[in-house]
């Protein structure tokens, strides 16, 4: 590299010397930027590869939409009464500050009634449009494993839904109507469990049905009807573990359509 | 200051290299003053000065704490809000609501509104409300008085200038027109792919929203930044790749507040340079660099406060621009 510049004047060389420089730094910088285009661009990654299955806060408009609405500024985190919506981290990509809700850790369970996280958006990707509770499609609830079931084995609960130590929280109207509590103190003596049906915030979203139409049969199915939200209060208190009734999203909605046909 | 000089100060805010005004830029009062300090007898003048300075070093870090107060107790109020759930600020630095009026990042509302290709009322208040309260301080002045990570980065320039001056890291420059291209791709990768890519390496956003809502592995991005700053580029993110940095020098150019050089107090021994942010908007500094005998550093400045407490002469300052004409 040095052999070039030896047998020239002083004054030359230190001209050629500064230009090189000069060139170093110019593709220094055009590889600095090329970094940081190319680290940016890692993000689209896992959201096209669809690596993650969100549950998004109550009036989320459709999920590209609302990864490109979404500010990143966690106001919908800090209104929430049961901090049921947490922040994505950096393995989402472009869900990277973004809101979700992981309803078996701690659902949305409406404490706020008037959907407070939908008024704290600045941007609209939480849609202000919405204004009541049964407005909201976060996802609809299924009975994915329908033999843990304890309602269709005909068998009731007795004790903490989740265990002692469960940090989740939950309205229960009849003995605080405005402040959540722990659902870990709060026991159940069911004789046939319906915590699902029981703890749903949304009307007629979901009822059980007997399973046959013998009396002495306890069986009984928890239907999920159109009303259903997808809040995801069912999910969290369900007892058996892993929970038999889970929260889709519409991704995984369409997801198991395809699976389907 | 003529219209020219200024259009210099903003071509150099895009990457334009600092330079000499040329014979009709400069003032006759600058060239006056010039000469003056070129005479023999203010060499030797100037030499007595220096040494003087030399010999009984003052240290001021006045600006400094009180812009290092102002990060945290900014950054603070954010934290707290949260945690003590007091609704003083909530959101994080990239939207939040100031007792209840909208605040949001011009950077971070314009990739939002291009990738959702939208304008949304809510933001475009908080932004215009941003860039007033940034325009009458100083543009980038957000920069080195609220940025979270600006405080991170002069930690780590500390630590850069600790290990260079032992001779175990070497500082490398890169062009500062970097920060206009990467402005103008984020905006369109915003615009053509409909997420704010941006977002995901924005370093203000991940330690903002580490502080409020605790730690993520994102925060792994911000070390690998802070340690490029360390070993290989002095405060590189800040100087050479933030586009949050190039829109408040924007919202800036014609702020109220402003640093002002005065050159008859200046030995021209360049303190100030070694301490700057964006040392390109203190070229005027240098013997005969001049414009004016008195003017406004350009738009590119931080308002750190860094040079006014290095200038051992006073030769810079903060002022309202106006106010002199208004007492």
């Amino acid at each position: 590299m040095s052999t070039d510049s030896a047998p020239e004047q002083p004054k030359k060389k230190r001209l050629t010397r500064r230009e090189l420089e000069r060139r170093r730094m110019l593709i220094r910088s055009g590889a600095a930027g090329a970094v940081a285009v190319t680290a940016a661009l890692v993000g689209l990654y896992p959201v096209k590869a669809q690596v993650f299955d969100r549950l998004r806060p109550p009036g989320a408009i459709p999920e590209d939409d609302f990864l490109a609405a979404c500010i990143k500024c966690g106001q919908c985190v800090q209104v929430c009464p049961v901090e049921a919506i947490k922040l994505g981290d950096g393995a989402e990509g472009y869900g990277l500050g973004v809101p979700y809700i992981d309803a078996r850790g701690q659902a949305c369970d409406f404490s706020c009634d008037a959907v407070q996280c939908v008024l704290a958006c600045p941007t609209g990707a939480l849609s202000h449009d919405i204004s009541a509770k049964e407005e909201v499609f976060i996802g609809k609830a299924r009975l994915a494993r329908p033999s843990s079931c304890l309602a269709m084995k005909g068998l009731g609960f007795e004790g903490h839904a989740r265990g002692q130590d469960f940090e989740g929280l939950l309205r229960y109207e009849e003995i605080d109507r405005w402040t959540p509590i722990k659902i870990a103190d709060h026991p159940y003596d069911l004789e046939l469990c319906d915590l699902c049906v029981r703890e749903c915030p949304i009307e007629d979203a979901i009822y059980l049905e007997p399973l046959s139409g013998d009396d002495g049969d306890a069986r009984h199915q928890p239907i999920i009807t159109d009303k259903c939200v997808g809040c995801g209060a069912c999910e969290m208190i369900c007892p058996t573990e892993p929970a038999a009734i889970v929260v889709d999203t519409e991704l995984s909605i369409e997801r198991q359509k395809g699976a389907v046909s | 200051m003529s219209v020219k000089w200024y259009l210099h100060k903003l071509a150099m805010m895009f990457g334009a290299e600092a330079r000499r005004p040329t014979k009709g830029e400069e003032t006759d009062a600058a060239r006056e003053m010039k000469k003056f300090q070129k005479t023999p007898e203010q060499t030797v003048e100037r030499r007595k000065i220096i040494q003087h300075e030399l010999d009984f070093p003052v240290v001021s870090n006045k600006w400094k704490f009180a812009r290092w107060t102002s990060i945290i107790l900014i950054n603070v109020m954010f934290i707290v809000s949260f945690a003590w759930d007091v609704q003083l600020v909530e959101g994080a630095m990239t939207a939040s609501r100031f007792l209840g009026f909208h605040m949001a990042d011009p950077t971070g509302a314009l990739q939002v509104m291009l990738a959702f290709k939208q304008i949304m009322l809510n933001l475009l208040i908080g932004t215009v409300t941003v860039m007033i309260i940034w325009w009458f301080f100083g543009g980038r002045a957000f920069c080195s008085w609220a940025c979270p990570y600006h405080l991170l980065a002069e930690w780590a320039e500390s630590t850069h200038l600790f290990l260079a001056k032992r001779g175990w890291v070497k500082d490398h420059p890169f062009h500062r027109g970097l920060r206009v291209v990467l402005w103008f791709v984020f905006m369109g990768l915003a615009l053509v792919t409909g997420y704010t890519a941006f977002e995901y390496i924005n370093p203000v956003g991940i330690v903002s929203r580490a502080l409020i809502y605790g730690p993520s592995l994102a925060v792994l991005w911000v070390v690998f930044l802070l340690s490029i700053e360390i070993f290989f580029s002095r405060r590189f993110w800040c100087r050479y790749a933030c586009p949050m940095g190039l829109t408040y020098g924007v919202i800036g150019t014609a702020a109220p507040i402003q640093i002002k050089y005065e050159l008859d107090k200046c030995v021209h021994e360049g303190e100030c340079r070694a301490v700057c942010l964006v040392p390109h908007v203190l070229d005027i500094t240098k013997m005969g660099y001049a414009q004016d005998t008195e003017e406004f550093i350009a738009p590119d400045c931080t308002r750190c406060g860094l040079c006014v407490d290095a200038c051992p002469q006073g030769a810079l300052s903060f002022t309202l621009r106006g106010l002199d004409k208004v007492i």
